[in-house]
């Protein structure tokens, strides 16, 4: 099956591009300035500790001995220890990614659920007044910076309208389920606990929109010039022309090839705004990645940075699978090819 | 008249530009009979396409305006019908072919999905009879196996096979009238023939009336009962196919016959009609061929009639032929 061929592919891609990843991100961490050995040990400690903790940590070795080791232990699930807490880095990954993904693909799914259907009334009523109001809010979404939009939102809703949370995951004095998926809504759910699944889902709204807006004007941009085309084409002519509505050619017959091309902007918009998330994190006091790798960086912590380099690159290409395999499944022709 | 299926009276079209109003169709008229095969034939721009696309109203609405004209197909008024009643008819008493089978069916379908869609909406089979129904358009435009088409996607067809798919899903609900636009032009010779010959055989077997629209008269000359020759937006000369062509009265049918390369002499270069087709945003007000006709007299700045000059309408719209009938 040509689909396991794919999949092979990519995963023999995806060796590859992780090892590219890990070795830029590795030459670069050590090549700047800054002796993390030095920041563990603080400002007193004589050079004898320093020296230690070099030791200790490998620091001493030459790079590639390193760069080795650091592979070696990825592949063993290792991804080091990082300096600042002091904690196998993983486990820092293993609860702050799931924040981080659940928000990146709620944000997605508002940026579809709007982004579609505004584009595909765009391109229907095309030059009519709707198409003129989805295409200023499209341009809108682009060019406002999230963590200002974020802002704003948090003013109206929190701050005149007390409607919603300002920030955080879930109700500080409610307890958090436990975690299974590491994502709050499921968790909550599977531990039938509604009150902690309302309240993850109001402090979700947000931070989920304020994401999801930027890419909503991407998504129905895409959307309405795809169908335009698909529009265009004969054999959408050869429909009217035996008598389908064209309500019908428009859901029936165009929308699912638009939707071809479309798929790819919104796995690429899936990616963005994995590390897209950073800002607004930050504005949302969300806690997920954003906030540890910006901890990380400043404080030198090399193990964690490259982690989080890792993790998203690897999302990245397994993302990218995805998208590879969905257009199989829908388009015969690339099928075909493959 | 009672008997046409379609009838086109006074038709005018104009498509609107920056540089002013095309005017694509002025003053057309236009009659197939039941059972007729009736060949519209001209040059790219003389505006066929959009005579026969005008038949079905599948001009994109909003993209042109339409001054004057009456089209009345199988007894209703177009102008007066609603998009349903439109829908309704499409497909079901009227289908159409177009030029490109390349890109004229759905590139993510199958075949069978395609053909059941049309066949379910317009007919009171459905699944498995749709199903035998469409297999049954498919042998009858000898595809053999026919089974296995329906399985396929476009893509894996070629371009004769795609449109002898789209000729018998034009015939799924035996429409009274098929409207077929240049459908052989894209096509290789060998296969255009096989093509026309089952169209043919497809039309006559059901007693369909088809309004065959080309640019090649010889195709034309073998494929119709009756001819309409266009130009510039005009009918310009009308008749039996065997009389347009056999006998064109018509200086600019004339000059097309002649530059057919069979009646060229060997050694001799070929023959050509000088000038271009006239600019349609200002179309001219006498005869639209005036400019490059090798006989045009004082007259010709004035529009001429399409009358009649025998029997079986027989028809030209020329000053000459009008004096010599004086």
């Amino acid at each position: 099956m040509s689909f396991l061929n794919v999949v092979r592919r990519r995963l023999i891609f995806l060796v590859l591009v992780l090892l590219g990843v890990t070795l830029i991100t590795f030459t670069i961490s050590h090549l700047i300035p800054g002796d993390p050995a030095r920041m563990i040990a603080g400002d007193r400690a004589t050079p004898e500790i320093v020296a230690k903790i070099r030791d200790d940590l490998g620091l001493d070795r030459p790079l590639y001995e390193q760069y080795a080791r650091y592979v070696t232990g990825i592949v063993q699930g290792d991804f080091g220890t990082s300096i600042r807490p002091r904690r196998p880095v993983l486990e820092d990954l293993r609860i702050f990614f799931p924040a981080t993904l659940e928000l990146a693909l709620v944000a997605l799914l508002v940026a579809t659920s709007l982004g579609v259907p505004l584009g595909v009334a765009s391109a229907v009523w095309k030059n009519k007044l709707i198409d003129q109001f989805v295409r200023v809010i499209a341009v809108t979404g682009i060019s406002t910076p999230a963590f200002w939009l974020g802002l704003l939102v948090i003013l109206l809703f929190y701050g005149q309208l007390g409607l919603l949370p300002s920030g955080g995951r879930i109700d500080p004095s409610m307890d958090v389920p436990a975690t299974i998926t590491g994502f709050l809504l499921v968790d909550s759910l599977l531990a039938g606990r509604f009150d902690a699944f309302a309240s993850a889902f109001k402090h979700l709204i947000l931070p989920a929109f304020t994401l999801g807006f930027v890419h909503l004007g991407v998504v129905a941009r895409q959307v309405r010039a795809a169908l335009l085309d698909e529009l265009q084409q004969d054999y959408v002519r050869t429909a009217r022309a035996n008598g389908i509505s064209s309500f019908r050619i428009v859901f029936t017959e165009a929308l699912p090839n638009a939707m071809i091309p479309s798929i790819t902007v919104l796995g690429l918009a899936l990616g963005d705004l994995l590390y897209g998330a950073v800002l607004t994190e930050t504005v949302f006091a969300w806690p997920g990645m954003g906030a540890y790798v910006v901890n990380s960086i400043q404080a030198l912590d090399f193990p964690a940075v490259m982690g989080f380099t890792v993790v998203v690159s690897l999302a990245y290409v397994l993302i990218n699978l995805a998208v590879d395999l969905i257009y199989m499944a829908v388009d015969p022709r690339i099928r075909e090819v493959s | 008249m009672s008997d046409a299926v379609l009838q086109i009276e006074g038709l005018e079209i104009q498509f609107p530009g920056f540089a002013g109003a095309v005017h694509a169709v002025s003053g057309v008229d236009i009659e197939v009979g039941a059972g007729e095969i009736v060949g519209i034939v001209g040059e790219s721009g003389s505006a066929k396409s959009v005579t026969a696309m005008s038949a079905l109203r599948l001009l994109p609405k909003g993209a042109f305006d339409m001054p004057s004209g009456k089209i009345t197909l199988l007894g209703k008024d177009l102008a007066t019908i609603t998009e349903t009643e439109m829908n309704e008819m499409r497909g079901r008493d009227v289908a159409m072919i177009f030029q490109e089978p390349q890109t004229a069916l759905n590139p993510t379908k199958k075949i069978g999905k395609q053909m059941i869609k049309v066949i379910e909406l317009h007919t009171e089979l459905k699944g498995k009879a749709a199903k035998d129904h469409a297999l049954s358009l498919l042998r009858d435009m000898r595809i053999n196996d026919a089974e296995e088409i329906l399985d396929r996607y476009p893509f894996e067809l070629s371009g004769g096979m795609r449109q002898r798919i789209l000729i018998g899903m034009a015939f799924a609900c035996s429409p009274r009238l098929l409207v077929a636009d240049e459908p052989t032009t894209a096509l290789d010779v060998t296969v255009q023939r096989q093509v026309l010959q089952l169209l043919h055989h497809k039309a006559r077997q059901t007693g369909a009336s088809v309004l065959f629209i080309s640019h090649d008269l010889a195709v034309v000359n073998q494929f119709c009962d009756r001819v309409y020759v266009m130009y510039a937006g005009r009918v310009i000369e009308s008749g039996k196919t065997a009389d347009a062509l056999g006998s064109p009265a018509h200086p600019y049918t004339q000059a097309l016959i002649e530059a057919l390369p069979e009646h060229a002499k060997k050694g001799e270069a070929l023959s050509s009609i000088d000038g271009t087709v006239p600019n349609l945003v200002k179309p001219p007000t006498g005869c639209a061929f005036e400019a490059r006709c090798t006989k045009s007299i004082e007259k010709c700045i004035q529009r001429p009639a399409l009358k009649p000059i025998a029997a079986d309408k027989r028809q030209v719209a020329c000053w000459l032929k009008e004096a010599q009938n004086v």
